[in-house]
Formats: C-alpha cells, structure tokens, sequence
C-alpha cells in the first residue's frame, strides 16, 4: 500500500480524504508496518465503501484488514436510516455472526500436560468439525424457528448449559427481534444436521494458556490468571448464516438499481434500511445470530461432557462471546446528539467502553472483553474496550491476526503435515480431518497476531488484557 | 478449439473458481469442477450417484452465481461430492446432471467447506470467438 494516499491524524490512525463518490472519508487503524503490507485492495473497498447511501462520520478499516468482497474484512461502517441508510448483505458477510467465545476452565498448565494427547483426540473425536461433519441434533420445522428465535436461551432452555452463560453472551444470547419467518426454507434445510458443528476454514476449538498479561487490573476483573487454562471457540451461523448470505447478496444486487443506489461494486449490494428488503434481510440476518450463538452454547456443552470425563476437576464458565460479522442496531453519540444507527462489523467486533449500558454487569466497570483469534501457531488475544475507542469508531476493534496471503500461496508454501510435526515438537496438538485445510491455515500465511493487537491499543480502539498460546488446536 | 479447464484464482482470504471452454455452458461445468477442486481432487470422486439441478435466470453472470451456489447447496445438505458436470444452457434455463458420491472423509480429506458464491470477480463472456470464461470468488 502506497502510505502517500493518506492523511495520518493521530497515532495509528490514517485517513483517506473524500473525493470522487465519497460521501465521507475513510480511516484505517494500523502501523505503519501493518498498512504498507496491507493490499491495495483495502483502500479501494474501504473507499467504496464510503459512497454507501446514509454513511456516518467514516467508512473504518482496522488494523487486521484485509481484501474482503465488497466490504474489506475488518471493515465498521454505520449508517442512518433517517438519512438515507442502508443494509448491506456484503457488509455483514456470508458467515453471519461467527465470533470468539471464551470459556474458563478453573485448570492451570500442569493439569493437562499429562492427558494433552487424550484431551486433543477426545475434543477431535467429540466436537463435529469439518466438511461432511454431522451434529447429533435434528431440529423439525417448529423447534428450528424456536432456536432462531431464542438463540443461545433456546439452546440452554433444552439443557444445553446453564442459564448463567447467558449473562456473558452479547445480547444476553438473544439477538431481539429476529424473524425465523425471512428465513428461506433452503437456509433451515441447510441447517438442519449443522447444529453444533464447527465448520471448516479458519474455524477452531482450542484449549489455550495464558502466557502474558499486559493489565493486571483488567485481568482480574476478566478473570484471567498467568498459567490459566481457557478454551476459545470460533465458529458461527453454519450453513443456515451462508444461505441467508448468498440469497440477499443476490436480491440486493437486483434490486439496487430500482431503489436509486448506484453500487461502484456490485458485491456492496444493499437496500434501504427502511425499505421492505432491507427490513426482511434484518430479520433473516437476526435469526442467524442465535443461530450462531446457539451453535456456540451447544458446541461449549460437548466440551463440557468431554472435560467432565477426562479432567472432572475442570469447570468450564464463560468469560465471554463476541460476534464479528453483524449489522446492529445502537445508539452513538455524534455531536453530542444520541443518533440511532445500524452499525456492520465485518471481520471487526463490538468492542464497547467501560459504563457501556449493554455490558453484563460484571464488565461494566472496566469494559468488554474484545476476543481476538489468532493461528494455531501464534497467540490469540483477550482485549478490553475503551473510552476512547467508542469514539473513534462506534466502539470496534480488530477480530483476529488477518490473513496475509491467499490460501492457494499458503498450501505451496506448507505441508499440513509438517506442521502437525513442528507444533507438536513446541508441545500444540493440532488435530483436524484435513492436512491441506491445516496448511492453507498455516501461521505464517496470516499478519503478525501481536503486531495487530499493539496497533489496536495505540490507536485507542482497545486495552491489552492478556496473551493466550494454545495447547491444543482442533480444526475444521 | 482449446481444451476446457479449469483454475483457481488467488484472492486475499478467500479463492476465485474458473472455467473456460468452447461452449457457455462448459465453461460453467468447469468452474463448477473448480469448485470440487477446493474440496478434494476431482479425480478421486467415484460417480456413484447423479443429481439433477436447475436454475432460471436471464442474466448470465447471476445464472453463473445462481448455478454455482446451487451446487454448493446440493452437497451440503446432500453430503455428496461431484466429479462431474454435465451442463445444458438454453436461454436463460440452465439443466445440469452432477455426478458423484457421498463424503468419504478418511478417503477425500475435504479440506475445506465452500459457503457460497459472491459477485466479485464474477464475470461471464467470451474471450476468444471459440472460448468462454465464467468465474467468481467464492466465500471458503
């Protein structure tokens, strides 16, 4: 990336001024470093992205981002529907609300290094991931519209956990207003033996240690002691979120030039916020972030089974679970006037400040906690939200490393194989039903995990909390 | 005429299919094989089971997305992988047989889940008075 296309205005902060189309100017959180590596591609959405009907204040890419279809990954835009703003299908992403969920487990290093290998092939054997995986669960047509209805509280309603995880869920793990009737019937019949499952890709379970922590303060508060065990789960909305992804880019598309908006990208599909398609995506797209959180609370009651037969000793409580491809309803502070926006987040979390009214009460003191994904190689993050970040970019931060290189790059430069031996050797077992899906998802095909959470807190978006290596990875 | 096939197209964090061939409609079995690639090899499908799919759409570039995404719909919810693609392009319908067999996860080693076709990079036209492109990025 040419950095003389910028502005810079402020620390790790570099703005693209409005021209041509733009009706606002674009900002990019990162270092130096990390933006000159980033691709051209970055500028050209985040400027695309900028000339969407109803945009407010800048069109943001934080500092993992990377080339995305229509929206970068790592790109938060809000909009306002009393001026014009719109929906974005794109903006959101195929895989709706895939997010980070962290558990606690109550265990310190030394309790599992002797059952590691047997913990990794339980996990492996008990958590369905991968193409062609089944979950156990088969919802009929009633009990499948009361999960996209109810979200992670349906998923506890039937026993799956316990009614405490539910405080420590965005949303309290009901996304409102979500309407299982937008949802087509080829979205729920994709979905039907997906409950509970993985998925593929960058999709993980793993059983982490707490290798640093950078604010004691924050980490008590977050619960978060050097030498922990906790377990990270990345997945989302399954098959159910991909369908409704694929249908409304399309329709979008279509319909884009009936309602005026002349996209510079077709893949920026979008509609009206208050138009009948932009209301019907909303709905569809609602229903599957409980999808997602479901599939999460779910997925976190196999690894309590397995845990309970291997380490009974282990309790297994959230720490938190984030979601990083939504478009959500809140309200910001612009001007010093309260303002209704429905802001997207793709590849980007919510990462709100401290006093924040949609907190849990047990972070509303310090802050969200900001879960950061990293490589099976490398390191994950826990951060926490800021003051200032509300302010910078409608309280969002990064979700993960970001990847650096395509998959087809990272699979000639590594073998699966050799890197299950490599990690094995620093003691992280990785198990997964592919080697090539292992090495398309290599460490070194994606950005410096580190650098990207250092960016993310001098810019201000986000406090550094702690740093997580894992133990044990399984794959999708 | 140049034989049909099929590449992958670097992108970011996700990957592009491509077909060419002499006909439209060959050029789409193509990326659809692409498609199959991202799986596992192409090669290694036994053709056990054949499925019928259809699409309607006037637009070739939306009937490229419509096509490919109803493929990626058929072997989720059906659990199968193709190996081939028989494709016939009338107007705007197109009628396709693919054929293939369930996932054999210790024999395929599917590497990874395809969640559906997107607009970028999608492009359909001819390239050479006797060959055709159809492409698009696919979200992996």
């Amino acid at each position: 990336m040419d950095l003389n296309k910028f502005e810079t205005v402020g620390e790790q902060r570099w703005r693209i001024p409005p021209r041509g189309a733009m009706r606002v100017p674009g900002i990019i959180f990162a270092s130096r470093e990390l933006l000159a590596a980033m691709d051209d591609k970055v500028y050209q959405q985040t400027c695309n992205v900028a000339a969407l009907p109803g945009i407010v204040e800048a069109a943001y890419a934080m500092p993992d981002a990377h080339w995305g279809y229509g929206f970068p990954i790592g790109g938060v835009a809000a909009f306002d529907a009393e001026a014009g703003g719109v929906v974005s299908a794109g903006g959101v992403g195929f895989d709706i609300s895939c997010g980070v969920r962290l558990l606690h487990t109550g265990l310190v290093e030394q309790d599992i290094r002797g059952v590691q290998p047997a913990l990794a092939d339980a996990l492996f054997r008990d958590i369905p991931a991968g193409v062609g995986s089944r979950g156990a669960l088969r919802l009929g047509a009633a009990a499948m519209d009361a999960m996209l209805r109810g979200g992670a509280r349906w998923a506890v309603e039937q026993g799956f956990g316990s009614p405490q995880d539910l405080a420590l869920i965005e949303e309290q793990g009901c996304m409102a207003d979500a309407e299982p009737g937008e949802v087509s019937a080829e979205a729920k019949r994709r979905q039907r033996d997906e409950m509970g499952t993985l998925g593929s890709g960058n999709h993980y379970l793993e059983v982490q240690r707490v290798v640093q922590l950078f604010d004691e303060r924050l980490a008590q508060a977050f619960g978060i002691r050097l030498g922990d065990i906790k377990i990270s789960i990345h997945c989302g909305s399954r098959g159910l979120g991909h369908q409704i992804g694929s249908e409304f880019l399309r329709r979008m598309a279509v319909a884009a030039a009936g309602f005026g908006i002349a996209l510079p990208d077709r893949e920026l599909a979008c509609a009206p916020i208050g138009s009948a398609l932009g209301q019907q995506y909303l709905g569809a797209m609602r229903a599957a972030i409980n999808c997602a959180l479901a599939n999460r609370q779910i997925i976190t009651n196999l690894a309590r089974e397995t845990f309970a037969r291997l380490l009974p000793q282990a309790r297994l409580s959230l720490l938190f679970d984030v979601s990083h491809n939504t478009c959500k309803r809140e309200t910001h502070s612009l001007d010093g006037r309260p303002r209704e926006l429905y802001v997207h987040r793709k590849g980007a979390t919510r990462a709100f400040g401290p006093g924040h009214p949609q907190l849990p009460p047990a972070y509303r003191a310090v802050g969200q906690p900001v879960l950061i994904g990293g490589t099976m190689g490398t390191a994950s993050y826990v951060l926490a939200g800021t003051a200032t970040g509300m302010g910078l970019a409608f309280g969002s931060a990064c979700h993960g490393a970001g990847r650096a290189m395509s998959r087809h790059q990272a699979s000639r430069l590594w073998s699966g194989e050799r890197l299950r031996d490599e990690l094995a050797a620093r003691g992280v077992l990785i198990r997964s039903p592919s080697w090539r899906g292992v090495a398309e998802e290599a460490p070194g095909a994606y950005k410096d995990v580190d650098a990207v959470a250092l960016a993310a807190e001098l810019a201000g978006l986000a406090r550094r909390v702690a740093r997580l290596e894992p133990l044990v990875c399984i794959k999708g | 005429m140049p034989q049909a096939c099929w590449q992958h197209l670097d992108h970011g964090a996700d990957i592009g299919v491509r077909g060419y061939a002499g006909s439209l409609a060959e050029a789409f079995a193509q990326a659809a094989l692409a498609l199959t690639a991202l799986i596992t090899a192409p090669e290694g499908i036994v053709e056990r089971e054949a499925v019928s799919i259809e699409c309607r759409e006037a637009d070739p570039e939306l009937l490229l997305y419509d096509w490919l995404n109803a493929v990626i719909y058929t072997m989720a919810t059906r659990g199968l992988l193709f190996g081939r693609f028989q494709v016939v392009i009338e107007g705007d319908r197109l009628s396709a047989t693919a054929y293939g067999e369930p996932v054999d996860r210790p024999r395929h080693r599917p590497a990874v889940e395809v969640k559906g076709a997107t607009l970028t990079e999608l492009e359909v036209r001819r390239v050479a008075p006797d060959q055709w492109l159809a492409q698009c990025i696919v979200d992996v």
